[in-house]
């Protein structure tokens, strides 16, 4: 029987051969934490009582959540990631200017290598996927161990795959895609195991996108996401890549714990509602819902294909008057090409408040916190209650068009009625 | 290890934005937290709660965030064990690893009522409604998180054999 791609990477990470189910210590390439979860990572590392991190070449430390600090208390914790980084020399700590959300810094920093092992404190580290990587969320004292000792306790997960088949309409993207697979298998679907997306149309898709799939594969329970490493991704990570890789795919006879096919031919773009990532609609069934915020941006939506694809949308268009809309690069390099595409002048032309990276309103942390009874749509992850403000506001997730579009309309709607 | 104490009882997916909410992701302080565990849907859970009481809930706790500051939410307001019908995965080894006892047991989940006074033996795994005298037996925990989780918890269990 053949192994399938999580298997054999956990395979060389433990240098022996493992199979799904089997309880292991793996050596990781890189653990990740950021600013809420490095304090308890910096707490728990100090108890173990080691004197120097495992690597300082293979820890990346991101403050990103509440930064720029949004207050005293945020500011006291990214003073103590900083001060972990200097004391520690940790080689990839990333201040503020000069930083990015962690799941879009981590790939264009060339540190998510096809066949890596990743940890990270932070449960959209599955998004390391798109790149061939393992990436896998973990709590803060398990960063805290890896960072000490560079090994972690896992448990080899089986895999899901799934299959994409069929061409992609437009304004519809790697978005719609997962969030069709995460209301196919719902949010607990995937739970202690993989999903590796296959097929002709995650084949077409850009590495932006797949990098969106990868991220979102968290909300169906997935501990990690995979794409198989094609000439895109070896084109992509090639140029950035610090050190040598070997890439690794799923044997042709690999054992799958389920196959999922999807024929993409006839999909339109997808929204997730209240309070629930799998709780999917097309999007022509919305349209009579208003929006009172609209957020562009994220670790799953903020890169530049994103930005470009809003754009697109809002060019020549205001924003509608009842409406804030806010638009956030996810890295300090994509705020940069949007800068030099003129994206951010069609951006603030249109009325849209443009932001320096931060993971801000996705997880109702500043910058686009909501009052009771507000609704947003945004290109986020997650809808739960109280997600991104008060409990009684609600959050639509879709993709960067639609929300732009609904931007402009005042309501949920897709990118058609805008252009028409 | 004996433990006892009231039922709270919720239902399914219960995310981890829902055990600690995000705006109180700057503080770490396990106490502080607790006092505003799962304020989003259900406000009188953590004024009420008592040292030992048990938190009981369908499918998935603890889905989302990977914050380790919702099994410390828990923790610091002195809910004794967690028992559900499953738990997401990054909940599920935050609890091994900072040790708060967790335990998997679909029948008790389906039987047991919220302000049921329960007894639980971590030891063996039994959960006792005393409210209804129905006893329960939970699913095994995988020997490597019971070896942890009888370490005191990751920073032990990796001092001991890691280092």
């Amino acid at each position: 029987m053949g192994m399938t791609a999580v298997e054999k990477i956990f395979s060389k990470h433990t240098g022996k051969d493992v199979r799904a189910g089997e309880f292991v210590f793996a050596n990781v390439d890189l653990v990740l934490s950021n600013d809420i979860t490095s304090p308890l990572t910096v707490e728990q590392f100090k108890k173990i009582g080691a004197k120097t991190v495992f690597d300082k070449d293979k820890i990346a430390l991101v403050p990103d959540h509440f930064t720029p600090n949004k207050d005293v208390q945020s500011a006291s914790n990214s003073k103590l990631l900083r001060g972990f980084a200097r004391e520690h020399g940790i080689t990839h700590y990333y201040e503020i200017g000069r930083m990015g959300i962690e799941h879009a810094l981590l790939p264009e920093e060339g540190l998510t290598l096809p066949g890596d092992l990743i940890v990270g404190a932070d449960s959209h580290t599955c998004t390391y996927g798109a790149a061939g990587a393992l990436g896998i969320g973990i709590g803060s004292t398990d960063a805290a161990v890896a960072m000490a000792t560079g090994k972690l306790w896992f448990r080899v997960p089986e895999t899901i795959k799934f299959v994409f088949s069929g061409k992609l309409r437009p304004w519809v993207g790697g978005k719609d895609l997962v969030l069709a697979a995460i209301s196919e298998i719902g949010v607990d679907g995937a739970r202690y195991m993989a999903i590796e997306f296959s097929g002709a149309a995650i084949r077409e898709l850009s590495m932006d996108g797949r990098f969106t799939m990868c991220n979102m594969a968290v909300e169906a329970g997935a501990k990690t996401a995979f794409i198989e490493p094609d000439e895109k991704t070896i084109e992509y990570v090639k140029p950035k890549a610090k050190k040598a890789f070997v890439p690794e795919v799923s044997d042709p006879d690999a054992h799958f714990a389920q196959e999922i096919r999807v024929d993409v031919d006839d999909m339109e773009p997808l929204v997730a509602c209240p309070s629930s990532p799998a709780n999917v609609k097309p999007v022509s069934e919305l349209r009579g819902i208003s929006v009172d915020q609209v957020v562009i941006g994220s670790c799953t939506n903020g890169r530049l294909e994103d930005l470009k694809i809003a754009a697109s949308v809002l060019k020549g268009k205001k924003v509608h008057p009842h409406v804030r809309m806010i638009v956030i690069p996810a890295t300090q390099r994509v705020y940069k090409d949007a800068l030099k595409e003129g994206l951010v002048e069609i951006f603030l032309d249109a009325g849209a408040a443009f932001s320096t990276p931060t993971c801000g309103p996705c997880l109702g942390g500043h910058m686009g916190v909501l009052a009771e009874g507000e609704k947003a749509i945004s290109t986020t992850n997650r809808n739960f209650i109280g997600r991104m403000g008060h409990p009684k506001s609600e959050v639509y997730l879709a993709n960067p068009a639609v929300t732009a579009a609904s931007g402009v309309l005042g309501r949920i709607g897709s990118p058609e009625e805008v252009l028409s | 290890m004996k433990i006892e104490g009231r039922v709270w009882k919720f239902g399914r997916d219960v995310d981890t934005d829902a055990v600690i909410p995000a705006k109180y992701l700057n503080l770490q302080d396990p106490k502080e937290l607790g006092r505003h565990c799962m304020e989003n849907i259900r406000p009188d859970f953590a004024k009420s709660a008592k040292p030992g009481d048990i938190v009981v809930a369908e499918e998935n706790f603890g889905c989302g965030s990977s914050r380790e500051h919702a099994p410390l939410a828990l923790k610091g307001l002195g809910i004794s064990c967690v028992i559900a019908k499953s738990f997401a995965r990054i909940f599920f080894r935050n609890c091994v690893n900072i040790g708060l006892p967790i335990l998997e047991a679909p029948e008790a989940v389906d039987a047991v009522g919220d302000g049921d006074e329960l007894s639980v033996d971590l030891e063996s795994g039994t959960i006792e409604d005393v409210t209804s005298g129905l006893k329960f037996k939970a699913s095994p925990m995988p020997r490597l998180a019971k070896e942890i989780a009888e370490a005191g918890g990751l920073i032990e269990y990796a001092k001991q054999h890691l280092l």
